[in-house]
């Protein structure tokens, strides 16, 4: 089970809240806090990615953070529930569907679409923010899974 | 926090002044904000960000999106920004090669093509 799990309602306003928790796990789980500010940074875009898609497809269902403390590294999960290929999933270098075929809707020449564009550039972000993410899509829903390495916490007296 | 945002004349430019987090709630504040300008009149934009905690791949759409405003009327839109985070998301994004980023309003507000 998670270290910490949250469940909003896809909602701008929560994304913050969701930056805030992230940050706070992460500084607990050892990450250094220099990385801080990219932590924030990834797990709102993909909070809000998650948002937005949640929005365009009408699913009234919670955008789901997993925020997972491991021996020597801090996880964040974030799940969306739109079954299918995540449009702009496909423009993250090595990104692949669960059956581990590319996905279509790579990068999109400029159809001007301001949800899709903003969709890519959160995505071109968190790719240069992050060197271990992963972005999958399934039936059920996307998760974009990145994680980052911990330093062992000092032994207090 | 919220955002903040005020407006002030210098010269032919308009100084935009953001304070606060431009994130997806509070970016269409700010773009609200920009187009307004641009309707008004205000083609010269110079927009301070040195008291931005925070912003996302949202808030640079707005910027793109002013960029975009200013240019149809072959304005301009400067930014003035000496915050290493926030300085990191434009270039990540390759951004500061469409963006002129200053270290100053002054500076900003000086600059010429």
């Amino acid at each position: 089970m998670a270290t910490v799990e949250l469940r909003f309602s896809a909602l701008p306003e929560h994304v913050r809240t969701a930056r805030l928790v992230a940050a706070a796990v992460a500084r607990r789980a050892g990450v250094d806090e220099a990385v801080l500010d990219e932590v924030r940074l990834a797990v709102g875009e993909a909070c809000t990615r998650a948002v937005g898609l949640h929005r365009t497809n009408n699913i009234t269902a919670p955008v789901r953070v997993a925020l997972v403390e491991d021996e020597k590294k801090f996880s964040i999960e974030v799940g969306d529930e739109v079954p299918g290929s995540p449009a702009g999933a496909g423009a993250v270098p090595g990104v692949r569907g669960l059956d581990g075929e590319p996905l279509p809707g790579g990068p999109v020449s400029d159809n001007g679409d301001a949800a899709e564009s903003d969709d890519e550039m959160g995505l071109a972000v968190i790719s240069g923010l992050v060197d271990d993410v992963e972005v999958t899509s399934g039936e059920t829903g996307g998760i974009i899974r990145m994680s980052w390495p911990t330093t062992p916490a000092p032994v207090l007296p | 926090m919220d955002l903040s945002l005020s407006t002030r004349t210098v010269g032919d430019r308009t100084v935009v002044e953001v304070g606060g987090e431009i994130d997806v709630y509070t970016a269409p504040k700010l773009r609200e904000q920009l187009v307004e300008l641009v309707n008004d009149g205000s083609y010269h934009l110079v927009v301070d960000m040195e008291r931005v905690d925070f912003l996302d791949s949202t808030g640079l759409g707005v910027l793109v999106g002013g960029l975009k405003r200013v240019r149809a009327h072959e304005g301009s839109l400067r930014l003035v920004c000496n915050q290493e985070r926030i300085l990191k998301i434009f270039r990540i994004t390759g951004l500061t090669k469409v963006f002129p980023i200053h270290t100053s309003v002054d500076e900003a507000v000086a600059a010429t093509d």
